[in-house]
């Protein structure tokens, strides 16, 4: 009977045992119950040990990555996936130092995650203590907020207040410092609902002001284009963004992290927008007289040289944060909220414009410069993701880590459906791909019987390959694509594009074979050296639902990735096919 | 920080925030990252003991300052954060002057505070320090004035204001 208490309803059993004071980590742990967690990802060490000696009592799942990091793009893959908080559990020092990739990568593309990140105790801050980290300090500028605990007594404040932060409003990373003393002592304060934050303001209706003026200048619109980004997946607004854009009769782009929002087979989709976006999509923004902006926020990929950037055309800005109001463009209309209740506060608005020309224009655009590569030559990556499209229907959830490998997924797996396209967009983090597929697949209910596909390059897969273990342990149903052109290929594509062909320490000589490494993990793989191959081995790995499978795909090795803008270009710079002689170096960043 | 551009303009702001640890580092942060300089800080209780009261002059391209308060008004901590150059306040400023002066010189000197309503707060054979209080040319007049004695050592508060009226700041 005990057992069973302490397996499902840690506070009952606090109730039975009224004279036994909670230790700080039972208080967190059953905090954490409150705020809907069923999965923490973490990695053990010394001021942990409460944390994780209390867990064991508890109904929650740990997931035991190889790594911080990994555990924390996996805590945010489990975000992206399911739009709830992921949480992460490690312990000081350098448990804490690694944990600070993944909070960064978390920050840039604003997804919600809690770090509990263990502390020494009180009395050895300040002095150097073994594995102590200033974490708090070393973190201020990666993280939506932080705490450092120094009472026991606040946890169920601090807990209930870092979920709220982390989960609203434009969600982020939120880390709480939690040293020894705090997680092993008493605590004695009450849960409650009560969140005292006075300074935190949540952006829900947009003025309806400003939402009169948008109806207006979409009205005098003839070349209205919307723009889907990543916050209208983070609201819900799919549903909201569809039903404008057939409303308006308006043709739809998407940033890379916006994939999903919008399908991409409707018939007003243009797909991606940006650096490797379409050429239809740039043929569009190029020409448009209006742009509506929904939770993206002009990164400087999209835009490219920002005086150039729809020069001329009417700007209409969604965003949740008020902060991103004129950050890059100056928009003649700011709607500040939530995109889908915005969305919802403007829909009753509008109505069709007499935009038939305007979409006819595009869909033209569309035919006539469609995404296309060689078919000639060796394996292309453009060729196994268009092969898993087409097995999967479109059904899988995708994770990609960066390169060119993740370019072409955005331009080949055609999303259609929110939450199914994961990849780090504002950080570009490498190692990415793989731990956040094992998040997704953890926290993506198992009904939902899609695959979950990742696509690694050589490079990247390395610097997270070792959580091969988790997925194998937790026998997750993630199709591994290692795409191996044995190059760090997006760095080389510049090297070539730009720098002369001057290849400087951009090979991958060294590499596994990944067939092998994989079987030292007990894990199933496969090897596609042929486009002739790719279909029948590709079904084969989809086939089976043993656990995780790898599948080596050795790769064109010089290939690059087209239609491309240089980096700090106007539009109008963009390439559709390899350029022929030297360019110039871009003048933007990286 | 980033070059100091003379061409730039002062601004004087007044942020409200939450008496919370990591508050002060938080907006240092949010000034250094866009290369902001601080020229001055002053932290103040309120009335009410949950809170501060920031009053910040920093200099820089008025455009990164709209960037600035926004961010600064993004942080959960901070409640309010204003920019109140060329709005109906009060300013002022306090600063200590010490100079070495001979007792010869003593008169001159004092007749300068008289003329500045400043103070001398300490007095010895070799040397005075004198209090000064009001906006920031004043001051720099006076320190201007008193350079031709010798001045050993020279601190400034930073400036406080408050809004004129029944208006909270
Ligand atoms: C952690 C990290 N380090 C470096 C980079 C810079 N970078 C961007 S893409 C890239 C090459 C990636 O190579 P690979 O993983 O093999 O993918 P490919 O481009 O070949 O598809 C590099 C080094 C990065 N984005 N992240
Ligand atoms: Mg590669």
């Amino acid at each position: 009977m005990l057992y069973f208490l302490q397996k499902n309803d840690s506070n009952l059993l606090r109730t039975l045992m009224t004279n036994h004071a909670l230790s700080g980590a039972q208080v967190i742990l059953d905090c954490l119950k409150r705020e809907g967690v069923d999965t923490i990802f973490g990695y053990p060490g010394g001021s942990a040990i409460p944390l994780f000696d209390a867990l064991l009592d508890s109904n929650i799942k740990m997931v035991l990555s190889r790594h911080e990091q990994g555990a924390t793009h996996m805590a945010d893959g489990y975000a992206r996936a399911t739009g709830k908080v992921g949480v992460v559990l490690v312990t000081s020092g350098p448990g804490a130092t690694n944990t600070f990739t993944g909070i960064y990568t978390a920050l840039m593309d604003s997804s919600p995650i809690v770090v509990l990140a263990a502390q020494t105790t009180t009395p050895n801050l300040g002095k150097d203590a073994f594995q102590e980290c200033d974490t708090s300090g070393m973190t201020f500028a990666a993280v939506k907020h932080s705490f450092l605990v120094k009472n026991p007594n606040d946890l169920p404040r601090i807990v209930k207040e870092a979920f709220h932060i982390a989960r609203s409003g434009r969600p982020g990373p939120v880390l709480i410092d939690l040293p020894k003393d705090v997680t092993a002592g008493n605590c004695t304060a009450s849960f409650s609902d009560e969140i005292d934050l006075p300074g935190y303001k949540i952006p829900t209706y947009a003025d309806p002001a400003a939402v009169e003026k948008a109806a207006a200048l979409l009205k005098k619109a003839t070349k209205p284009l919307l723009l889907v980004g990543h916050g209208a997946i983070i609201s819900n607004a799919s549903r909201q963004v569809k039903e404008l854009a057939e409303k308006l009769n308006a043709p739809v782009v998407e940033t890379l992290l916006g994939l999903g929002a919008f399908p991409e087979t409707h018939p007003l989709s243009l797909g991606m927008l940006g650096m490797h976006g379409t050429a239809y999509a740039h043929k569009a923004v190029l020409e448009c007289d209006l742009i509506m902006s929904i939770g993206s926020r002009w990164d400087d990929r999209i835009v490219g040289k920002i005086e150039e950037f729809c020069k001329g055309a009417t700007i209409i800005h969604v965003d949740i944060d008020p902060a991103e109001e004129g950050k890059i463009l100056q928009p003649d209309a700011f709607l500040c909220g939530d995109a889908k209740l915005v969305l919802e506060q403007l829909l009753p608005l509008v109505s069709r414009l007499d935009t038939d020309d305007w979409v006819k224009t595009c869909q033209t655009y569309k035919k006539r410069y469609p995404l296309t590569y060689p078919k000639q030559g060796g394996l292309r990556m453009q060729h196994i993701i268009s092969t898993v499209y087409e097995l999967t229907k479109g059904k899988a959830i995708v994770t990609t880590d960066v390169g060119q490998h993740q370019m072409w997924v955005a331009q080949f797996f055609k999303a259609d459906y929110p939450r199914q396209f994961i990849s780090s967009g504002g950080a570009g983090t490498m190692g990415f791909g793989f731990p956040s597929a094992i998040g997704a697949a953890i926290g993506i209910s198992s009904e939902l019987k899609w695959p979950i596909c990742c696509f690694a390059g050589d490079g990247g897969f390395q610097m997270t390959e070792f959580e091969l273990s988790t997925a194998a342990i937790h026998k997750l149903p993630i199709k591994i694509f290692v795409m191996d052109n044995k190059y760090l290929g997006m760095v080389r594509q510049w090297q070539d594009m730009f720098y002369g062909k001057r290849y400087s320490s951009v090979s991958m000589e060294g590499n596994p074979d990944f067939v092998k490494l994989a079987e030292a993990y007990d894990i199933k793989a496969f090897r596609i050296k042929r486009s002739a191959d790719a279909e029948r081995v590709i079904q084969k790995a989809l086939d089976y639902n043993e656990g995780p499978v790898l599948i080596h795909c050795e790769c064109e090795e010089e290939d690059n990735v087209f239609p491309m803008i240089p980096a700090g270009a106007p539009l109008t710079a963009m390439m559709t096919e390899p350029p022929k002689g030297q360019l110039e170096k871009p003048t933007g960043s990286t | 920080m980033a070059t100091f551009d003379r061409n730039t303009s002062a601004h004087c702001l007044s942020l409200l925030v939450a008496n919370r640890p990591g508050v002060l580092v938080r907006i240092a942060l949010v000034f250094s990252r866009r290369g902001y300089n601080l020229d001055s800080l002053v932290v103040s209780p309120t009335l009410n003991p949950d809170f501060s009261r920031m009053n910040i002059v920093a200099h820089g391209n008025p455009e990164i300052l709209v960037q600035i308060i926004k961010q600064l008004e993004k942080l959960v901590d901070v409640i309010q954060a204003k920019d109140h150059t060329g709005s109906n306040t009060v300013e002022k400023e306090l600063a200590l002057i010490k100079v070495r002066c001979k007792p010869e010189q003593r008169t001159e000197i004092l007749q300068l505070c008289d003329h500045f309503k400043a103070v001398t707060i300490d007095m010895t054979d070799t040397s005075m320090i004198i209090q000064i209080t009001g906006n920031t040319d004043k001051i720099d007049a006076m320190k201007h004035l008193l350079d031709k004695f010798e001045v050993v050592e020279y601190i400034r508060t930073g400036k406080v204001i408050m809004l004129r009226g029944e208006d909270i700041t």
